[in-house]
């Protein structure tokens, strides 16, 4: 790096110094340029990379093979790949986590944001903080030698790894994205709106029900999405609870995502089956792009009103 | 109590944590009468406004001694019900702010929170309240569009014909008019000429002519203090105390 003497910077008015200068701010900002297309290049590539290695097997089999067969045998005699039950599982998988997540994330933000002392709403947000640094193999052991079990015992099942015990583990998992989110979208809202509600005779109750919360709802809609998202992208944790068995789901039997279909054969694959688990891959970015779209819009729409 | 009187304060103290805001303030508002309170930036002229809706129970730390009666009801006893307070004394703040709903659920919102699910009941009280703020010739072929596209002018309206469609006794105006054009200003002027027929109003405002436009009774505050109350012709042509005359002179405030 060029270093400026002191006196000479201040009193010069030579244009030596200047040319350095804008050479120096040139060079940053070439270097500003490449460090932001690094980001694009990696979604660039990893897009093409997946559909140049996904199309392949999806040809072999034939697209309503690959994505509505119920069977998947990948390593028999005379192999099947139909990916249905993977794709019905982490549909099921993620309505099921979102179905308990959102109604406890979103009454937690309300309470967090609305009518919880500053000193309670401290300690909450703490643990929710805690709660989405918890790296998700965590969560998959604590599933696997409390959740599943109990699901066992429970339900008198033969194993208690089931999808249910996904749901529940994907639930925790996606409450902390939920209440914040949420939170901020709450808190967002201008407090006049509130004071105009109580000034007309409304509750506190009344009023963050039937105006802060309609005034958040893009925002609290996008945490959903953001939910949905996480949900239907977890892998280890899932892998660890769910029985990891290709069956078509049911909430008391061992199913597959699509996600930890990939990752429990990608270690030994090969050939067509290899090709299918990119296959695999690609629908569940397909998946994720869906979502992100959703969220870019709906954020955009927050910004908006 | 003086006959006539529908709001009536005494020895009323408020604190906001140690600072004390208010200082031994009496007045009794007359009942369909416009009253003004005037004074300074800082003198307790709007935090007083707020004790007759108890809205400054929002602010914490805010501590309330003395009596404030609305129709001779204390209205900080311990078990009134705030929700019914505030229906009967409504309020209309400084900054207009419809919420971000359509015209119509505006100003359906007081009367479907207070119970009134009936579509034609609440067709009658939109169209009602939206004449009563003059506005209803200005909005009545767009009552699905969002407030918030209107003017400001129209959108105070809008906030006067909410506060009205819950139909109150008294409403209590915080400088409502402050962040208004002139024209805007002067249509709200004239809507409380015609309000006060039916409502008694209590307006903030730091526009002395307008005090002297629109008010009947008008009270000075200066530092937390009552300083004078009276016939708003009489308190400006007269004013009884130093203070006051300096005030409404332009000498000071």
């Amino acid at each position: 790096m060029q270093h400026f003497p002191k006196g000479s910077e201040q009193n010069s008015t030579a244009p030596k110094t200047k040319g350095i200068r804008t050479a120096f701010e040139k060079g940053m900002n070439i270097l500003f340029f490449l460090c932001g297309a690094v980001a694009v290049l990696f979604v660039l590539f990893i897009s093409i990379y997946l559909i140049v290695s996904g199309i392949p097997a999806i040809r072999e089999i034939g697209l309503t093979d690959f994505l509505f067969g119920d069977t998947w045998k990948s390593t028999s005699k005379d192999p099947q790949f139909g990916i249905l039950p993977f794709i019905l599982t982490s549909v099921y998988g993620t309505a099921g986590a979102i179905i308990i997540g959102v109604p406890i994330g979103f009454l937690t933000a309300v309470f967090l944001a609305k009518l919880a002392s500053p000193r309670v709403a401290a300690v909450i947000r703490t643990a929710v903080e805690l709660l989405s640094g918890i790296p998700s193999v965590v969560y998959g052991l604590i599933g696997m030698t409390v959740l599943v079990p109990a699901i066992r015992t429970t339900f008198q099942l033969a194993s208690g790894a089931t999808l249910l015990a996904a749901i529940v583990v994907l639930a925790v998992m996606v409450l902390p994205y939920i209440i914040s989110v949420s939170e901020t979208a709450l808190t967002a809202v201008p407090k006049e709106y509130e004071e105009a509600s109580l000034a007309l005779g409304a509750t506190e109750i009344e009023t963050y029900f039937r105006v802060s919360v309609p005034a958040a709802s893009s925002g609290i809609a996008a945490s959903v999405v953001l939910g949905v998202g996480r949900a239907i992208g977890e892998a280890m944790a899932v892998m660890m609870v769910a029985g990891n068995v290709p069956n078509m789901p049911s909430l008391l039997e061992s199913v597959r995502f699509l996600t930890t279909a990939v990752a429990s054969e990608m270690s030994y694959a090969s050939g067509l089956q290899r090709q299918a688990l990119f296959s695999i891959a690609l629908v569940l970015f397909l998946f994720i792009m869906m979502i992100n779209a959703a969220l870019a819009i709906l954020l955009k729409k927050g910004k908006k009103s | 109590m003086q006959e006539g009187t529908i709001i009536s304060a005494r020895d009323l103290d408020l604190y906001y944590g140690e600072n004390q805001a208010l200082k031994k303030i009496s007045l009794d508002i007359p009942e369909r009468q416009v009253t003004a309170l005037i004074g300074p930036s800082g003198c307790g002229k709007s935090t007083f406004l707020k004790t007759l809706n108890r809205m400054n129970d929002l602010v914490p730390n805010v501590r309330i001694e003395g009596l404030v009666e609305y129709r001779g009801q204390d209205i900080y006893m311990p078990k009134l019900d705030v929700t019914w307070l505030r229906r009967h004394v409504g309020m209309v703040f400084q900054k207009a702010n419809p919420f971000p709903m359509s015209i119509y659920d505006n100003i359906a919102y007081g009367p479907r929170t207070h119970g009134i699910r009936s579509r034609k009941a609440l067709d009658e009280i939109v169209e009602r309240s939206l004449r009563g703020a003059a506005i209803w010739d200005e909005v009545k072929d767009r009552l699905k569009k969002p407030a918030l596209s209107l003017s400001g002018g129209q959108q105070q309206r809008i906030c006067i014909a909410r506060a009205l469609a819950v139909e109150p006794d008294v409403l209590l105006m915080d400088e409502a008019t402050s962040a208004l054009d002139p024209i805007s200003t002067s249509k709200i002027e004239e809507l409380i000429a015609d309000l006060k027929k039916q409502y008694t109003i209590i307006i903030v405002t730091h526009n002395m002519q307008q005090a002297v436009r629109i008010s009947d009774k008008c009270a000075f505050f200066l530092m937390g203090q009552l300083v004078e109350f009276g016939d708003t012709t009489q308190l400006f042509s007269m004013p009884q105390d130093k203070r006051t005359e300096e005030y409404i002179t332009g000498r000071f405030g």
